[in-house]
């Protein structure tokens, strides 16, 4: 069970420049920790992130051991055309979680 | 020394029969008493602040989904919320005549009303539920009181308070009542408030009851630690409710 929250300006003015926050649940189990019995724990991280702008990738992120977990992002988007962004999340096994936010842009 | 810190908190209801409301004596006066949130950086106070950006969000987030399932839902006999309703607890309940916590109450209603089983204690189900429960009293103030029905366990969370354990020997009143503010290695000590939980440590990278919290401060002392959800837990819970009234709640807090 994965929760994403995403925070995206519902309008914006067109040529406006908009922060878009993104943030998943996830653990993001380094690889470099061991557990009560000694044993290594195995790494299991998100590595990529990508953000796409009417299905054109504008924003995109690696993610190493060093990121906490529960990782927030934010960045900033010049709002051109009403639409949507998609947020795409990508694990180290190819797993994916994906979600997306609406503008109206005037 | 155990049982002579326990009368003095009574010193004022003890011969008093009649009155059925105590008022326990605390070393840290009501004017002084302060949030664990006072001793952390403005920036993890903006964090907490931030809606967005609080991650304990994610289990209120959670636990606003869960409390549209089962049949009927929680919100099919809740539908006007539950508002303040954590300010209240850990409360008496009259049909198994012991002292519950929020997520004592809970599991309660699944069992009684929904007819399903209790959550685990710690479960990820049961912590975004407990939050999105208790972020509806999210700035009101901790309002418990000790009644004759709940007098022993305030007395028996009170003993464990006061008493020293572990390899190092010391009490939570040790550090809570005489040292807060003082540095403890990287940490500062606060007065030992549990009105930021359930609450996101960093410590953890994770969302975490209370109990959590309390086996933490356990260990630290290397005292074995009780169960989490423990009847022991749940009154030292309560006991710390009485000592922190009037302070807001901050649940989802953030905490080091
Ligand atoms: C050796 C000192 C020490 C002892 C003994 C100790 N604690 Fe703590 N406690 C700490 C430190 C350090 C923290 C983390 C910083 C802080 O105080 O918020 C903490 C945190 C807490 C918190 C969370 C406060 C907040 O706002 O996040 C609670 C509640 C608490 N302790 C209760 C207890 C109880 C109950 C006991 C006894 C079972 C106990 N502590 C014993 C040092 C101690
Ligand atoms: C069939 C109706 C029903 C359902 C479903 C139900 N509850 Fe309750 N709830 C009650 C009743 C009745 C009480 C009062 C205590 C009692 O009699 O059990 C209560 C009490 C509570 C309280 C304490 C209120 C107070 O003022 O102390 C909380 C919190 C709560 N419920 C949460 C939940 C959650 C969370 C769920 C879903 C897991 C849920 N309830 C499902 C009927 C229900």
């Amino acid at each position: 069970m994965t929760t994403i929250r995403l925070s995206v300006p519902q309008t914006a003015d067109r040529g406006e420049i908009i922060e878009l926050r993104a943030m998943i649940q996830h653990e993001m189990e380094s690889g470099f920790r061991f557990g009560s019995r000694g044993e290594m724990i195995p790494q299991d991280i998100i590595t990529k992130f990508e953000c796409f702008y009417n299905g054109t990738l504008f924003f995109s992120s690696d993610f190493h051991p060093g990121v906490a977990a529960n990782p927030i992002l934010k960045f900033y988007a010049r709002a051109n055309e009403s639409g949507s962004f998609e947020f795409v999340w990508t694990d180290q096994d190819g797993q994916s979680w994906s979600d997306s936010a609406q503008i109206e842009v005037s | 020394m155990r049982l002579l810190a326990a009368c003095f908190l009574f010193v004022g209801a003890a011969c008093s029969p009649e009155t059925t409301q105590l008022e326990p004596d605390f070393t840290i006066e009501a004017s002084q008493r302060v949030s664990g949130s006072n001793f952390l950086t403005p920036e993890t106070v903006a964090q907490q602040n931030d809606d967005f950006e609080n991650p304990g969000y994610l289990w209120v987030e959670r636990g606003a989904d869960l409390f549209e399932q089962g049949e009927p839902s929680c919100a099919g006999c809740h539908e006007n919320g539950l508002e303040g309703v954590a300010t209240h607890y850990p409360a008496f309940d009259t049909g198994t005549q012991t002292l519950i916590n929020l997520e004592g109450r809970i599991n309660l209603c699944r069992t009684r009303h929904q007819g399903l089983t209790s959550l685990p204690y710690e479960s990820d189900e049961l912590l975004s539920l407990t939050a999105f429960v208790a972020e509806q009293s999210r700035g009101l103030p901790i309002s418990v009181e000790v009644t004759p029905q709940t007098q022993s366990a305030f007395e028996s969370g009170a003993n464990y308070f006061m008493t020293r354990r572990g390899q190092l020997n010391l009490a939570c009143t040790q550090c809570h009542d005489d040292n807060w503010g003082k540095q403890l290695r990287g940490d500062t000590i606060s007065q030992g408030h549990g009105n930021g939980f359930p609450a996101y440590r960093f410590e953890w990278e994770d969302f975490g009851s209370l109990h959590r919290r309390l086996h933490d401060c356990d260990t630290g002392v290397r005292a074995a630690p009780m169960e989490l959800g423990s009847q022991t837990y749940i009154d030292l819970e309560f006991y710390l409710a009485v000592r922190a009234s009037g302070l807001e709640l901050e649940s989802p807090g953030i905490r080091r």
